[in-house]
């Protein structure tokens, strides 16, 4: 096992350079955005002094790398900064601005946990889902079971997300009053009735990622069904099925689970159609929002959230990838 | 007693560019309980696709057109999947040729042996596991209790061959098909397989095809041998009769394969100053040294042969002459002066003067470019010439090589046959008028007589051209044929060297000894004198008893 720790501590490593880089570009970028909080918030009509006076205050006034090492440093102690949107609001109508209120992590956390929930959900229904289709697609392969399951997926995944999303609501909300079609979550709600609100979303969701997944599964089979160890067990007289479970799915993992982390990482970071759609108060929104409103300290713990959830699903599927290849599990 | 497998006038094919062509046309083959059947030819003569067709089997892209398979009273051709799959494993089993290609590297090697058997509900897992151990030790793997519960890329190729074959065995089929079971074998491993094969056939007394391409393994195996010529049957007859007297000229052609010999030259003038010379030669991958204090000379217009055993360090020494690797220790001269240790180093004079053959012609050659290209581009980089002058230099090597210019000028390296590639890999490496080459087991990946007239060729050549050959092989019928001096290596050392006649005759070093004696004798008894004489007749007989 010595070998597979080092690769996996090396793995760690290389996704903590990558998180320090990526951190760098997320700065740089969002600072080149045009415009900033203080001429946002005061509009088109606001004198220099006072757009001044805002931009120090927040500390806008400061150099580009000063405030990098400021809100590297700040962010590495799980600090992520002060939402202007938040604090500003809080000055206005008097409240005490040293209560904590309007943190960005503050901000965010109902959000990403409300996001992360979505996401659970989908990759709950989607994966077995996917992985499912795929073993049947496979071991059906070229027949009209196969073309089907193709052309429905690769349809869904081609249609746009909103959509897949109303023609979801008219099916399933307005013609068959099944489920609601507003997912608009709070506080306090029962785990039951939060999971009856997030199911619509969740199947749209479950449509546009289930034809990568599944369509990796079955080729990643295909492949390997020319081995010379499919063939030995197929003399061997074992049924198509199991054929294809036992033998050629536990070698076909890697790029199956591959496929899974990122449209994994998808979930996280890429359903602001969707919540939109649904007025889900997902994470997304709130990166949208904040993008409009220039709120650059929440825009930016986004960025890194997100980066985040990409590098650690990324080095997860690689560390499962290892882990399933029985010459680095096994070794001599 | 009648057939347990009657195959008539069967007819298969194959489909390649959207058309259907012939592979096997109209073979009859018969095979009574407990009779060993061999199958011999040369690559593409159909004798993989008849085995399979035996069990009621094609690959992807195949089909049986007519004939009939008819095994113990059901015929295969007509039956459905499942009546198919019913037999198959059971009392139809398969030994593939390459064992580590074939046992799912996913699974531990006993998992895989129980399958078939609680598959098909023959025994339950721990009756079939214990006797999978049995079995094992039957076959005399070591550590028959454990070796199971390992997964395949911890095991070698020849103990994973003998797992293969107890696989096979797992629920006592009337039927085994081996095609190929020892070709990717060393000999002395090979040994040990056979000597397995034919004590579990015997013993179980299981009817058997075996297919090979080797006829002196055939001969050891088999009680009759059928000879396919690209699909069509050349003859059949009993093992002795038909080597003591083949019919048909073309199975005397296979017989007379192994009598090309090289007539030997005068001895070296001691004193003279080698061409290449290895001194003292350490050189490791990572940690681990794969050759230990490597010494030998190579003497102009001569052919040393590097034998040795995969694993050896023959390939190795090759790289560290090239340059590829460079040395841990020690160093190579050419013609007197040391060369720098590693190719990036050397001038394109040194280059020059040594050049590679190829095992595998067809992933040496580019596949997207001609022959006229291939062989074009070391006779402009290393000679300068081009235009008009290249154009004749490359036909006049086509023609050294025997391939006629205007007809192979511009074809693609999948336009050629094996051997056809294989001499294209020759004349790209005399395109820069070498001194030295290297072949690297340059005949092992071709039939035995396309392999003779490449050996033919490279020996013209060096009569013509003067040139020295390194011949790395493991097999060691080409060292007799083809070599000057033989050096022996063994675990990255030179066990043994010396002029051919002095090798090939007692006493010999132990390991040269166990190489020269396990090389498979036409004679049928060879296999059964041998292991008498090893005292391993008794192979297996401790776990007689179970069944």
């Amino acid at each position: 096992m010595g070998s597979v720790s080092k690769i996996i501590l090396q793995r760690l490593g290389l996704g903590l350079v990558t998180l320090f880089v990526v951190s760098i570009v997320i700065f740089t970028a969002v600072n080149l955005l045009p415009g900033d909080f203080a001429q946002s918030i005061l509009g088109q009509g606001a004198t220099k002094d006072a757009v001044e006076a805002i931009r120090k205050d927040l500390g806008l006034d400061q150099p580009f790398f000063a405030r990098y090492l400021d809100w590297l440093s700040g962010a590495v102690r799980g600090d992520l900064g002060t939402s202007f949107a938040a604090a500003n609001f809080s000055s206005f109508v008097g409240s005490d601005a040293g209560s904590g209120l309007g943190t960005v992590a503050q901000t965010i956390a109902p959000r990403f946990e409300n996001t992360m929930f979505l996401a659970g959900v989908t990759a709950m229904i989607a994966v077995p889902l996917a992985v499912f289709l795929g073993v049947l697609a496979a071991l059906y392969r070229e027949t009209i079971f196969d073309r089907a399951a193709n052309i429905f997926t690769l349809s869904s995944i081609s249609s746009p997300e909103f959509f897949l999303a109303y023609v979801l609501i008219l099916v399933l909300a307005v013609l068959n009053p099944i489920l609601p079609s507003l997912s608009n979550i709070f506080d306090g709600m029962s785990f039951s009735e939060r999971l009856e609100r997030t199911l619509l979303p969740a199947l749209t969701l479950t449509l546009i990622v289930t034809a990568h997944m599944m369509r990796m599964t079955r080729a990643a089979i295909i492949n390997l069904l020319a081995s010379p160890y499919i063939e030995m067990a197929r003399l061997k007289g074992i049924s198509p099925m199991r054929v294809i479970v036992k033998h050629a799915l536990p070698n076909a993992l890697a790029p199956i689970i591959n496929v899974i982390a990122l449209n994994l990482a998808y979930l996280i970071t890429g359903v602001v159609v969707v919540e939109t759609v649904f007025v889900y108060p997902g994470i997304g929104q709130l990166f949208v929002d904040s993008v409009k409103l220039r709120d650059i300290p929440v825009v930016q713990a986004c960025c890194l959230i997100f980066a985040g959830a990409y590098i650690l699903l990324n080095l997860a599927a690689d560390i499962m990838s290892i882990l399933s290849n029985p010459r680095l599990r096994h070794p001599k | 007693m009648s057939n347990l497998l009657t195959i008539n006038d069967i007819y298969i094919e194959g489909r390649s560019d959207e058309v259907w062509s012939p592979i096997i046309n109209g073979v009859n083959l018969s095979l009574k309980r407990g009779e060993v059947l061999g199958l011999i030819g040369e690559s593409g003569a159909g004798k993989s696709t008849l085995g399979l067709a035996a069990m009621g089997y094609t690959r992807d892209g195949c089909r049986i057109s007519s004939g009939s398979v008819n095994f113990d009273g059901i015929d295969l051709v007509s039956a459905s999947a499942d009546v198919k799959r019913g037999l198959l494993g059971k009392r139809i089993a398969y030994v593939a040729q390459s064992a580590a290609a074939s046992f799912n590297p996913a699974h531990k090697i006993i998992d895989q042996h129980t399958e078939a058997p609680t598959q098909h509900g023959v025994m339950v897992r721990a009756e079939s596991s214990e006797d999978a151990m049995q079995l094992y030790e039957r076959l005399r793997l070591p550590n028959p209790h454990e070796i199971g519960f390992r997964y395949p890329h911890q095991v070698s190729g020849g103990q994973l061959q003998r797992a293969m074959t107890a696989m096979a065995m797992a629920c006592r089929p009337d039927l085994i098909i081996f095609d190929e079971p020892t070709t990717a074998l060393d000999v002395t491993t090979q040994i040990e397989v056979l000597a397995a094969i034919r004590k579990i056939v015997e013993d179980f007394d299981t009817a058997a095809i075996y297919i090979t391409h080797d006829l002196a393994v055939v001969a050891q195996m088999a009680d009759r041998v059928k000879v396919l010529l690209r699909g069509d049957e050349i003859e059949t007859a009993d093992t002795r009769q038909m080597l003591a007297n083949p019919q048909e000229d073309y199975t005397k052609s296979l017989w007379a394969v192994r009598s090309f010999e090289r007539p030997a030259k005068p001895a070296v003038h001691t004193g003279a100053t080698p061409v290449v010379s290895v001194r003292g030669v350490t050189a490791a991958y990572g940690k681990v040294d794969v050759l230990s204090d490597v010494s030998f000379d190579m003497h102009a217009g001569r052919t040393v042969a590097v034998v040795g055993e995969s694993g050896s360090g023959k390939s190795t020494a090759a790289r560290c002459i090239t340059g590829l690797l460079a040395p841990r220790q020690g160093h190579v001269e050419f013609d007197g002066a040391q060369l720098p240790a590693s190719y990036k180093q050397r001038d394109k004079m040194q280059l020059r003067q040594a050049q590679m053959i190829y095992q595998m012609a067809d992933t040496a050659l580019n596949p997207r470019k001609t022959i006229a290209e291939i062989i074009g581009r070391p006779v402009q980089f290393y000679m300068g010439l081009t235009g008009r002058a290249k154009t004749k230099r490359v036909d006049e090597l086509l023609t050294q090589i025997e391939l006629e210019p205007s007809q192979y000028r511009d074809r693609l390296p999948s336009e050629l046959s094996g051997g056809q590639k294989q001499r294209v890999g020759i004349a790209r490496a005399l395109a820069a008028e070498p001194k030295f080459i290297i072949c690297d087991e340059v005949t092992s990946a071709l039939d035995q007589l396309v392999a003779e007239g490449i050996l033919r060729l490279l020996a013209d050549l060096q009569d013509t051209l003067g040139l020295t050959y390194m011949f790395i092989t493991h097999d060691l019928a080409t060292v007799k044929s083809i070599a000057d001096e033989v050096v022996v290596m063994k675990d990255g050392r030179v066990v043994e060297q010396g002029p051919k006649a002095e090798m090939f005759q007692p006493p010999h070093h132990p390991y040269t000894d166990l190489l020269l004696s396990s090389v498979p004798e036409m004679d049928p008894d060879w296999l059964t004198n041998l292991l008498e004489e090893r005292g391993m007749e008794n192979i297996g007989d401790a776990a007689v008893g179970k069944m």
